[in-house]
C-alpha cells in the first residue's frame, strides 16, 4: 500500500554481492564449527558440574562437596604452588638465555637456539621419565636428592625443562625488538650499564616477561603428563581430573575439578592478551635494530651459561634415549632394541605410533585449511561485523582452555546419545577435531597476522577487475602466505604428535595414540619402553621440523623468487 | 554538459562521525576531476563510496544513467589505482596487468597483445617478465595504472596515486597520467591532498572540508575566485586582513579604507576578512590615483629562489607579497625600505568573518 516506503526515500545502501553472501555463509559455518569444536563441549562440561550421577540438577552441591573435601582442595593449592615455583625458575632462566641469544655474540648461536627448542618436540612425560632414570629410587644420582624425586621436586624440574622453550621464544622476540638508538642515547648521556639495563632493556622487554610468565604458569597448571609420571602422591588439579573420571568414573566431580582448572588458565590468558595489546606500539617502524658488538667478558659469561643450560636439556633428552636402549636399568646396562618392540608392552604395539602419524597428518592438513580459510574469511568478509566478532572470540577461546578440560567436555558433548554427532565418538575423527580445536588459537593468530600484512586493497582491485575473490585468494593470498601456512601445519603436526592431556579421554582401542600408549606403558611399570616411545615421538616431530627448515631454505628459494629485489 | 556520474545527497556516517554530509556532484564524460582537501575531509570516503567499497548511509549514485547505488563493487564499472599500488607481489608484471583479462575469455593471444599494448602505453614495454619488487615506485605505479585500464573501464579512480613517490618522479608522472587520460578520454577522478597536483592535472577541482564540498570549479576559478575562506586559505598562499564592511564596495581595515568589488551577500557593518594573494600586491608602475595605495615598510625579506617573499607593514596592516628578483634589483628593495604598493580592488576577495 505505501509505495513511498519501498521507493527511493529509503536509505539506499550497497547490496551484498553473491560473493559477499557466500563469504558470510562461510563465516557462519566457521562459527558453527568452532562452536562444535570448543564452545558446546565447554558448555556441556559447565552443565555437568551442576548435575548428579543420574543427570539431575543439583545446583552447587558438587562444588560444595569439592571445597569440603580437603584432599581435592589441597590439589588446587599444590597446583598453584608448583606453577608459581616453576614460573619463578623458568622465566629468569629463559630471560638470561634469550638475552644471550639476542644481545651477546655467541659462537654457534643457531645451535644454542635449536637446542633450546628441543623440548617442544617431546611429550611432557619424557622429562618425567628421564628424571626417574636419573634421580628415582634406582637412579644414578638418587643420593643428590635423597632418593626423593617423586613429588613436587620432580614436577618442578620436569616442568622447567618442558616450559623452557616457550618462554625463550617469547622473550627472544621481546628482546629482539629493541631500538639501537635508545642505547646510543643512554651511552651518550653516560648512563651506567646497570642503569641502562633497568631503564631501557627491562622496560622494553617488560611485556614479554609478563607474557612468558603467564604462558609458563598456564602450561604448568594445565599439564598432565609430568605430574602423572613423577608426581607420586603429590596430587595436582590435572591428575585429579584424570583420577575422578578414569579412576572413579565420577564425571560430575571431574567436571567441577575441570572448571576449577579452567579458572587460573583463563585468568592467565586474559592477562596475557591485555599485555600483548599494549605491546603493539612499542617499536616504531623507524627504529634501528640493535646488533650486538663483541665484548669478551660478557660473551664468555653467556657462552658458559648457554652451554650449561644446553647440557642440561640434552642430558634429559639423552637420558631418556639411553634409558630406552638399556636392557635392565640399573643392573644390566648393556644395549638392546628390545624396548622398541612395543607389541611386548602394549596390545597396540607400533599401531599406536602409526595412529599418531595419521592423526597428526589429518590435523596438519585439514586443520591448516580450516585455520587459514577461517582467518581469511574473518579478515576479508565485508560488513557482518557482529558475526566476525563472535568468530574472533571463539577462535581465542581454545587458548584459555586446558586440554584435559576440553577433552572432558568432549566426552559430555559428543557421547550424549541425543547428539547427532554422537557417531564421531571413539573415532579417529574426534581425535583430529579435538586436536585442531585445542590448538586452534595460535594458528589463527599466525594466519591473521600474516593476512594483515598483505595490502588490504587486493580484494578491492579484484572486484574492480571483476575477478572473483576466491581466485585472488588462490592465486595471490595463498602463494604469498605459503611459508606461514606451512608454519601452521608444522605446529599442528608437532602438537598432535606430543599431546596427551586432551586426547586421553577420547581414544578407543583402535585409535590409541603413541603419547597415550607411552603413558599407559609407564603406568604399567615398564619405564624403558615408555621412554622408547617418547624418543620415537621426539625423533618424528624433530624430523618433520627439520624437513620444514630444509624446504624453507632450498625449495622456497625457487618458488618465491618474486621476493627478491 | 551531459552528466556521466551523478552523485546526489550522499551521506556516510561512521558511528557518530559524519564523513560525508549530503554531498551532490556531477562529473562529465571524459573529464578529469580532482577531490582536494586536508586529511579527514572525506575525499577518500567519497571516492570509495563511488566505487562501492564503502557503503553509503544514504543518497544515490548514477553512472551513465544507471543507478549503481546499491551495487557491489564487482558490478560497477571502474578501474582503481591505490597509493600503495596494491600490485600482486607474486605475479609478474604481465600477469598483474592481465589479471582482469584472464577471466574474460579473451583468448591467450588477445590477452598478450592487450597487455603489451598497455605496457607500451605506460612506457614500460620491456618490464613484462619482472616482478613488482624489482621495479621502482614510479614504475610500479605505472603497472598499477595499466592494470586498472586493462579492462577499459568507463571510470578511472585514482586514490592519492602519487603520494608515495619521490618529488621528481611525482612531477613526471603527473604529466604522463594527464596526457594518458587526454589520449584515452577516460573519465577520471583523482583524490589528492596536494593542491599543486590538483591545479596542474584537473579539468575541475572539488575542494572538500569536513565532509562537505566547499567549491567546485576549474583550477583557475578555484585559485582566482575562491568561494569560501577555507578554499582561499587551502589553495595557494593568501593574506587575511580583518576588517569591517563599510559599504558594499568598501572595507575598512583599522585606519585604512580599501575599495573592493561590490559585495551582495554581506550587510554594511559586517565583520569581514579581506583576502589578497601575495603575487597580486602591485608595486611597479603605479599610476597616479591608483586605488588602494598603501605606503608600507619592508620588515623582512625571505629568499625563496625564483622570487622573494616580503613581509610588509602599514600601520596595523601586515601582509606578505611576492616580489620577483628583477623587481627587487630594479627598485632596490631591502629590509627596512619604504615603498608604495597597491591592492587591486578586483583581486581583493571579501568573506564574512
Amino acid at each position: 500500500m505505501s509505495l513511498a516506503a519501498a521507493g527511493p526515500l529509503k536509505a539506499a545502501t550497497v547490496r551484498p554481492s553473491r560473493e559477499d553472501v557466500a563469504m558470510r555463509l562461510g563465516v557462519v559455518a566457521l562459527a558453527a564449527i568452532l562452536l562444535t569444536m570448543v564452545g558446546l563441549p565447554l558448555w556441556a562440561l559447565l552443565a555437568k558440574g551442576f548435575q548428579d550421577h543420574e543427570g539431575r540438577f543439583v545446583g552447587l552441591a558438587n562444588y560444595a562437596a569439592y571445597f569440603a573435601t580437603p584432599a581435592l582442595f589441597n590439589s588446587a593449592l599444590n597446583s598453584f604452588e608448583v606453577a608459581a615455583i616453576s614460573t619463578l625458575i623458568v622465566v629468569p632462566l629463559a630471560f638470561l638465555y634469550a638475552y644471550a641469544l639476542t644481545r651477546a655474540v655467541l659462537p654457534a648461536r643457531w645451535l644454542f637456539q635449536g637446542i633450546s627448542l628441543i623440548p617442544i618436540f617431546a611429550p611432557s612425560l619424557l622429562p618425567g621419565i628421564a628424571l626417574i632414570y636419573l634421580f628415582g629410587t634406582q637412579g644414578f644420582f638418587k643420593a643428590l636428592v635423597g632418593g626423593q624425586i617423586y613429588g613436587m621436586k620432580g614436577i618442578v624440574i620436569a616442568q622447567v625443562f618442558y616450559c623452557f622453550p616457550h618462554a625463550v621464544l617469547i622473550l627472544t622476540t621481546a628482546l629482539r625488538t629493541a631500538d639501537a638508538r635508545l642505547y646510543e642515547a643512554a651511552d651518550a648521556l653516560g648512563a651506567s650499564k646497570l642503569r641502562v639495563f633497568l631503564t631501557v632493556t627491562l622496560p622494553g622487554a617488560k611485556y614479554g616477561v609478563i607474557s612468558a610468565a603467564m604462558v609458563v604458569f598456564t602450561l604448568v597448571i594445565t599439564d598432565f603428563g609430568v605430574a602423572k609420571v613423577i608426581g607420586g602422591n603429590f596430587n595436582v588439579l590435572a591428575t585429579d581430573v584424570y583420577k575422578q573420571v578414569i579412576g572413579q568414573q565420577n564425571f560430575s566431580m571431574g567436571a567441577v575439578v575441570g572448571m576449577v582448572l579452567l579458572l587460573p588458565a583463563a585468568l592467565a590468558f586474559t592477562v596475557d592478551r591485555l599485555v600483548q595489546r599494549r605491546q603493539v606500539a612499542l617499536l616504531t617502524a623507524r627504529a634501528v635494530p640493535l646488533v650486538p658488538k663483541p665484548k669478551l667478558a660478557r660473551d664468555a659469561f653467556f657462552t658458559v651459561f648457554c652451554v650449561v643450560v644446553s647440557v642440561g636439556i640434552l642430558s634429559i633428552i639423552g637420558m631418556a634415549a639411553w634409558g630406552s636402549l638399556i636392557k635392565y636399568w640399573p643392573y644390566n646396562l648393556s644395549l638392546t632394541w628390545a624396548n622398541y618392540r612395543f607389541e611386548a608392552f602394549d596390545a597396540n604395539g607400533w599401531d599406536s605410533y602409526f595412529n599418531s602419524i595419521r592423526m597428526a597428518l589429518w590435523a596438519a592438513t585439514a586443520g591448516t585449511v580450516l585455520v587459514f580459510v577461517g582467518a581469511w574469511l574473518t579478515e576479508k568478509t565485508r560488513g557482518f561485523g557482529a558475526m566476525r566478532g563472535v568468530v574472533q572470540l571463539l577462535a581465542f577461546l581454545p587458548m584459555a582452555v586446558p586440554g584435559l578440560v576440553l577433552g572432558l567436555g568432549y566426552i559430555f558433548f559428543f557421547n550424549a546419545p541425543s547428539n547427532p554427532l554422537n557417531f564421531l565418538y571413539a573415532t579417529m575423527a574426534i581425535l583430529v577435531i579435538n586436536t585442531v580445536g585445542h590448538f586452534y588459537t595460535v594458528g589463527h593468530l599466525t594466519a591473521t597476522t600474516a593476512l594483515k600484512q598483505i595490502d588490504p586493497e587486493f580484494e578491492a582491485v579484484s572486484a574492480s577487475l571483476k575477478v572473483p575473490v576466491w581466485r585472488t585468494f588462490l592465486r595471490v593470498t595463498v602463494p604469498i602466505c605459503l611459508p606461514v601456512i606451512l608454519d601452521i601445519a608444522i605446529y599442528l603436526f608437532v602438537n598432535a604428535m606430543t599431546t596427551v592431556s586432551s586426547v586421553i579421554f577420547l581414544y578407543s582401542p583402535d585409535t590409541k595414540l603413541a603419547s597415550v600408549a607411552a603413558l599407559n606403558i609407564e603406568e604399567a611399570g615398564t619405564t624403558a619402553a615408555a621412554a622408547a616411545l617418547c624418543v620415537v615421538i621426539v625423533l618424528t616431530s624433530a624430523a618433520v621440523k627439520g624437513l620444514h627448515l630444509l624446504a624453507d631454505r632450498f625449495l622456497f628459494d625457487r618458488l618465491q623468487a618474486w621476493r627478491r629485489r | 554538459m551531459t552528466s556521466f556520474l551523478e552523485v546526489r545527497n550522499l551521506t556516510k556516517r561512521f558511528g557518530d562521525f559524519t564523513a560525508l554530509d549530503d554531498v551532490s556532484l556531477d562529473v562529465a564524460e571524459n573529464e578529469f576531476v580532482c577531490f582536494l582537501g586536508p586529511s579527514g575531509c572525506g575525499k577518500t570516503t567519497l571516492l570509495r563510496t563511488i566505487a562501492g567499497l564503502e557503503p553509503q548511509s544514504s543518497g544515490t549514485i548514477r553512472q551513465q544513467g544507471r543507478d549503481v547505488s546499491s551495487l557491489p563493487p564487482a558490478r560497477r564499472d571502474f578501474g582503481i589505482v591505490f597509493q600503495s599500488y596494491a600490485l600482486f607481489p607474486n605475479l609478474s608484471v604481465t600477469d598483474n596487468v592481465g589479471y582482469g583479462l584472464a577471466s574474460r575469455r579473451h583468448g591467450r593471444a588477445a590477452t598478450a597483445a592487450r597487455v603489451a599494448e598497455l605496457l607500451a602505453l605506460v612506457g614500460l614495454p620491456d618490464a613484462g617478465a619482472k616482478y613488482p619488487a624489482q621495479l621502482s615506485g614510479g614504475q610500479q605505479q605505472r603497472v598499477a595504472l595499466a592494470r586498472a585500464l586493462a579492462t577499459s573501464p568507463g571510470l578511472l579512480l585514482l586514490d592519492e596515486p602519487l603520494s608515495a613517490l619521490d618529488a621528481r618522479v611525482r612531477l613526471r608522472l603527473r604529466h604522463e597520467i594527464k596526457a594518458l587520460q587526454r589520449r584515452l578520454g577516460v573519465t577520471t577522478i583523482m583524490v589528492t591532498h596536494d593542491q599543486e597536483e590538483a591545479l596542474t592535472m584537473a579539468d575541475r577541482i572539488v575542494v572538500m572540508n569536513h565532509g562537505v564540498i566547499e567549491q567546485v570549479g576549474t583550477p583557475q576559478e578555484i585559485y582566482r575566485a575562491p568561494a569560501t575562506a577555507f578554499v582561499a586559505d587551502f589553495v595557494g598562499a593568501m593574506n587575511f586582513l580583518d576588517g569591517i564592511l563599510e559599504a558594499p564596495d568598501r572595507v575598512r581595515l583599522g585606519a585604512v579604507t580599501l575599495a573592493c568589488l561590490p559585495q551582495d551577500g554581506l550587510a554594511a557593518g559586517a565583520k569581514v576578512r579581506a583576502c589578497v594573494r601575495p603575487e597580486d600586491v602591485r608595486v611597479r608602475d603605479l599610476p597616479a590615483g591608483v586605488a588602494n595605495r598603501l605606503t608600507v615598510e619592508v620588515t623582512d625579506l625571505d629568499f625563496v629562489g625564483a622570487f622573494c617573499r616580503a613581509t610588509l607593514r602599514a600601520g596595523e596592516i601586515a601582509l606578505v607579497a611576492d616580489f620577483s628578483s628583477n623587481l627587487i634589483r630594479d627598485l632596490g628593495v631591502s629590509a627596512g625600505a619604504r615603498l608604495d604598493v597597491a591592492l587591486p580592488p578586483d583581486r581583493l576577495r571579501i568573506f564574512a568573518a
